[in-house]
């Protein structure tokens, strides 16, 4: 089948059925409750103020670190994600599941930890200082400004990337690879010319998930120094308690979302992506790659990764909890905390799984202003750095909805506002290599289009679903802001537990939770990658 | 309920006493006090909350002068120092914390440091120096040296200070981290973070607290204190909580187990403080120290924010 034309083509009628468009518009109400408080609270002192705050120098500097900052850590997590994925997925690269469980895991460090761990390392009289200063070195590179803050987001958040691209290589229709081989490409040119622009959509997509990321976290840059968008909002409430200007200051991290959107569109393009034989997912047994020697410097990059982003890390905590434990400190394994992490997160994952398909079937299936508008909107909650959501929420939640005010309902609804990109990415990639016409043909075996959404499109995209709702999983796990302020009262998660321990100055502490957090993500994770086996 | 911008691991324990000996059942919203404060203003009417229990003085303010916060019974006003509370009756300070100057033992003895917190301006203190510029406590310490030294004084000092290109750091225990690891020589902070470093870490942390003297700015004692929202539907509890906390008991516990200064008369502080009453605080009010707004300004002007 071609497709030459641009035109969209609609596949469940002329227009989309109520059981696509109803939940999607109202995720897109939903969507826009933060941006509504936010134009609220930075017109509360009129336009100068605004003008003022917008055209301060130090805000224009904030601009352009924020831009930097996102282009190096989304440009930094390619170019490590891409090889990564493919060694894993394509090669006979010796224990490449291992790795690539190993590789993924880092996602599970919170930037608060790693960030931290980062300074104790390659601070200052940190670790590696020690360490080098009998072999002459005096001093490391500065670590703090935009080169640490870049380098801690990358080695956490890399893995968005790396998921995605390695789901994509594993969903792609093998055929393509084996022709390009069967007509005499090597797999350099394999990889080049047929491997690399179909995994676009995998790479723009993961890409766009670091890009706001980077935006919006608060952790990393904080304790890295980089004075960002997210920094400068929180400097106005923690200092000022003056919550326009931190508002303008949103509205304008509003608008530089709205700008990589864009600038994401125009990449994305409106190629097509499915498979054009079978409906069904075939794995890939196409030849496995020979590493031959390569797999030495293969494998030297991987055990450098894992290095900086996992080991590092992990054993940073082990040593504070080992030192707590041996100056005499109890061992508190939070197993109430624990649960209560894995309850509102498995929950939120949920949520914005089921959220996420009709965004994401409106998207792919209707094509259309509306419809792209729609996904758009769903990277909003995103990039806003998360006391901006929370306080949002608070304000929407004690006045106009009370009775969910301090419940658990309101709290999973700002995860999913937050998170929603996550699942609605994965989705996404994967309804885009679902065929339309098995939909068309199973409507015009006499589906209804509800019917046809449970039982034909859900299973052939679930993949991408599942994969979805375990990224939020993992990102909710570890989130503060929102659950600070907006979790029921006495509800205790591991990411407060940490939060209690560090601000107290208690680092042995929070070892134990830190750890408990990165076993209780390590799980999904696990399932992410050991699942694909069972294919 | 409370809304406690103080830690769970320091205030607690002395929350569970009161429950006890009360019988009222406390719930506890723990958080950023920054955070807390604009959670309060956006909730409006409708905050569940009771009682805001705070870390410092300046968050009280912004949200008293907002209307938020309601009059507190005389007779629990009286029991504190008139310099640890609202003129207006408000607010009222739990514990004091001083603003000291800590020193890494390593490279330097009490004897070398300088008296004045304005002397740091010197080039000797180049590349030497650590401060937390987004921290509320330092904040309160730079209004603090506006109102004793003058606005032209303060912008010096600021001025002199980034010229000797300071290390910033996210907080005060950031900044002791600096100092304990060798980063700085000299962190300006509060007192309290040294003990408990201390007490995690033992005696080798390579770090101490330096008093400053003579009404130096630098010596500024802020309080965290409480104050009880104005929507409150549970005046008589709240009333009761925040006897309990200005108790002979509640200011025992935030004497030895937070190493703060308690705010009444009589009751004996951990052996290693020195004695509020030795420390040569300025003699100001806490109260007159609401003019963040333009200590900010004075900030991003000197490019330290």
């Amino acid at each position: 089948m071609i497709f030459a034309s641009d035109k969209p083509r609609l596949r469940f009628g002329i227009r989309p059925p109520a059981v696509v468009w109803v939940p999607a518009a109202l995720v897109a109400v939903a969507m826009v409750l933060p941006l509504v408080y936010l134009i609220l609270r930075a017109l509360e002192d009129g336009w100068a103020e605004i003008f003022e705050v917008a055209l301060r120098e130090k805000t224009l500097a904030v601009l352009f670190n924020s831009v930097v900052l996102a282009a190096v850590v989304t440009a930094a997590s390619v170019a490590v994600a891409v090889p990564l994925a493919w060694l894993t997925a394509r090669t006979d690269l010796p224990g490449r599941r291992v790795w690539a469980t190993l590789a993924a895991l880092p996602l599970v460090i919170p930037s608060y930890v790693g960030g931290f761990v980062l300074v104790s390392m390659f601070g200052p009289k940190g670790f590696a200082q020690e360490a080098l200063a009998p072999l002459g070195v005096e001093r490391l590179p500065e670590i703090y400004g935009l080169p640490g803050a870049a380098l801690a987001l990358t080695l956490f958040s890399y893995p968005y990337v790396f998921l995605t691209v390695r789901g994509a290589l594993r969903g792609m229709d093998p055929g393509l690879e084996e022709a390009s081989r069967g007509l005499g490409s090597g797999s350099w040119t394999t990889f080049l010319r047929i491997t690399l622009p179909q995994l676009k959509p995998a790479i723009v997509a993961g890409g766009l998930l670091v890009a706001l990321y980077a935006l919006s976290d608060f952790g990393a840059v904080s304790l890295l120094q980089l004075d960002s968008f997210s920094r400068e909002i929180y400097t106005q409430y923690r200092s000022a308690f003056d919550r326009t200007p931190a508002a303008i200051l949103g509205l304008m991290l509003v608008a530089l979302t709205g700008a990589i959107l864009i600038v994401e569109a125009r990449t994305r393009g409106r190629m097509r992506y499915h498979r054009s034989t079978a409906g069904s997912v075939r794995p890939y047994a196409g030849a496995t790659i020979r590493l031959g020697r390569w797999r030495w410097p293969a494998l030297l990059f991987f055990t450098g990764v894992v290095l900086l982003a996992l080991v590092m890390p992990v054993g940073v905590l082990v040593f504070w909890l080992v030192r707590g434990l041996a100056a005499g400190e109890p061992l508190r394994l939070l197993w109430g905390a624990t649960f209560n992490s894995i309850y509102v997160s498995g929950l939120a994952a949920g949520v914005a799984a089921l959220s996420a398909l009709p965004v994401a079937l409106l998207a792919v299936r209707f094509r259309g202003r509306v419809a792209g508008f729609v996904e758009r909107l769903s990277y909003l909650g995103y990039a806003l750095p998360g006391i901006v959501l929370a306080l949002a929420l608070v304000f929407f939640g004690a006045n106009f909805a009370p009775r969910l005010y301090g419940t658990l309902v309101l709290l999973v609804f700002a995860y999913a506002i937050h998170f929603l990109p996550q699942a609605v990415g994965a989705t996404r990639a994967a309804l885009l290599q679902v065929r339309p016409s098995v939909e068309e043909a199973a409507q015009s075996l006499g589906r209804t289009p509800s019917e046809t959404v449970a039982t034909v499109t859900i299973p052939l995209a679930s993949s991408g679903i599942r994969a979805g709702a375990a990224l939020v999983f993992l990102t909710t796990i570890k989130e503060l802001p929102a659950t600070l302020l907006l979790a029921p009262l006495g509800f205790d998660t591991l990411a407060t537990s940490i939060w209690i321990a560090t601000s107290g100055a208690f680092f042995a502490r929070a070892a134990a939770p830190a750890l408990l957090l990165v076993l209780a993500s390590a799980l999904p994770m696990y399932l992410l990658v050991i699942r694909e086996r069972a294919k | 309920m409370v809304y406690s911008g103080r830690n769970e691991e320091l205030v607690g324990p002395i929350i569970e006493r009161f429950e006890e000996e009360s019988g009222i059942d406390v719930e506890v919203r723990y958080g950023e006090t920054a955070e807390l404060a604009a959670t309060i203003l956006e909730e409006g009417r409708n905050s569940p909350a009771d009682i805001f229990f705070s870390q410092d003085a300046g968050a009280l303010g912004a949200v008293a002068d907002r209307g938020r916060l309601q009059e507190l019974p005389e007779d629990a006003l009286r029991r504190v120092e008139e310099r640890f509370r609202d003129p207006d009756g408000r607010w009222i300070g739990i514990s004091g914390r001083a603003r000291v100057v800590a020193y890494s033992t390593e490279t330097l003895s009490e004897e070398s440091l300088p008296h004045s917190i304005l002397e740091f301006t010197d080039p000797e203190w180049r590349g030497r120096i650590g401060w937390p510029p987004t921290n509320g406590s330092f904040q309160a310490f730079v209004t603090a040296l506006r109102l004793i030294e003058g606005e032209e004084t303060a912008r010096e000092w600021l001025e002199g200070i980034q010229a000797n290109e300071p290390r910033r750091y996210a907080d005060n225990l950031a900044a002791l981290e600096g100092v304990a690891s060798g980063e700085v020589e000299v962190g300006f902070i509060n007192h309290y973070y040294l003990y408990r470093l201390r007490e995690e870490r033992g005696e080798d942390v390579e770090a101490r607290n330096h008093f400053l003297s003579n009404g130096d700015p630098g010596a500024l004692v802020n309080a965290a204190g409480i104050g009880v929202l104005s929507s409150t539907r549970n005046s008589a509890e709240a009333e009761e909580f925040l006897n309990f906390m200005l108790s002979e008991e509640a200011q025992q516990y935030f004497a030895d187990e937070t190493f703060e200064y308690p705010l009444i008369e009589g009751v004996q502080i951990n052996e290693e403080l020195v004695p509020l009453s030795e420390i040569e605080t300025p003699n100001i009010n806490l109260s007159n120290l609401d003019d963040l707004e333009g200590t900010l300004e004075l900030l991003r002007e000197t490019g330290v924010l």
